[in-house]
């Protein structure tokens, strides 16, 4: 139960973080990123008194919202655990993309390549990845996490994240390619710069 | 006189070589190979790009309708003493 001032300050709090929190939440599951929210805040509302610097609670609830995913993750039973990784350990989408040259009267290969993904896009190529690699990357690269910082809020050792890292990037460059081939749009008839699109 | 390192050592490096997440001896090795090799150059340049389309990919909005329903939650959720809630 909260006091007058305290319930005010959640609540003005959480409603400035709504966004960010479901942004975080949606990039993390891909889906029932409502409900992820729902129980962070609830969480959150159970110990907001333990919250010392208010200024830092946008990034206490962020943290609290992973807390939430990653306990779902553990129990979630269907989640795997290892990633056959073999393949993806030697791939690389630098090399790829000039070995393959999907855009032939493109000047600037590499940077129309990634310019074909919308948000969306990009979105959709990260679902793709195992959420045991994923989680690490959102955190790292779109909520600015430092990786230690990501060890302890997974509660994982610091080698562990960074190879995790390293593998999330993999997968991602991996599924980035498998995504734009899937779209049959390479070499096609007009892959110039300005039609450079892989969106379904 | 910094060690070498090859460009596939290199390569596995450049993002915690972005990232500062490399020891000295690792980021020295990594910075004297970029300094003659144009390829690895090039896959430099590519990771930041890769990096940045990562960082300023969004989520989508918000919905109104979910914003509302949490909206809801929110004022349920953080009752003041005297008062009921699903806290």
């Amino acid at each position: 139960m909260l006091h007058t001032s305290d319930r005010a300050a959640f609540q003005q709090l959480a409603r400035d973080e709504l966004a960010a929190l479901y942004a975080l939440a949606r990039r993390l599951t891909g889906r029932d990123a409502e409900d992820l929210v729902q129980e962070a805040l609830l969480r959150a509302c159970r110990s907001f008194a333990s919250l010392r610097d208010r200024r830092a609670g946008g990034q206490w609830l962020r943290v609290i919202l992973t807390n939430v995913w990653r306990d779902g993750l553990r129990k979630d039973s269907r989640a795997p655990t290892e990633v056959p990784l073999d393949d993806v350990e030697c791939f690389s989408l630098y090399r790829t993309l000039v070995e393959e040259d999907p855009l032939p009267y493109s000047d600037t290969l590499h940077l129309d390549f990634l310019g074909g993904f919308s948000e969306d896009d990009v979105h959709t190529v990260l679902q793709r990845l195992p959420p045991l690699y994923r989680a690490p990357l959102v955190l790292r690269y779109m909520e600015g996490f430092p990786t230690k910082q990501i060890a302890r809020v997974l509660e994982l050792p610091l080698g562990t994240v960074l190879s995790q890292l390293h593998r999330g990037r993999k997968l991602f460059e991996r599924a980035l390619w498998d995504y734009a081939a899937e779209s049959g749009a390479f070499a096609g008839s007009a892959a110039t710069r300005e039609d450079a699109s892989w969106s379904r | 006189m910094e060690p070498m390192i090859s460009c596939a050592a290199a390569v596995e490096r450049l993002w915690a070589f972005l990232d500062h997440e490399l020891d000295d001896h690792d980021h020295r090795a990594v910075e004297a190979h970029l300094a003659f090799c144009r390829r690895c150059c090039g896959e430099l340049e590519f990771a930041k790009h890769l990096r940045r389309l990562l960082a300023t990919s969004g989520a989508g909005q918000l919905p109104a309708g979910v914003r509302a329903r949490l909206d809801r939650f929110i004022d349920e959720l953080a009752p003041t003493a005297g008062e009921g809630g699903t806290a």
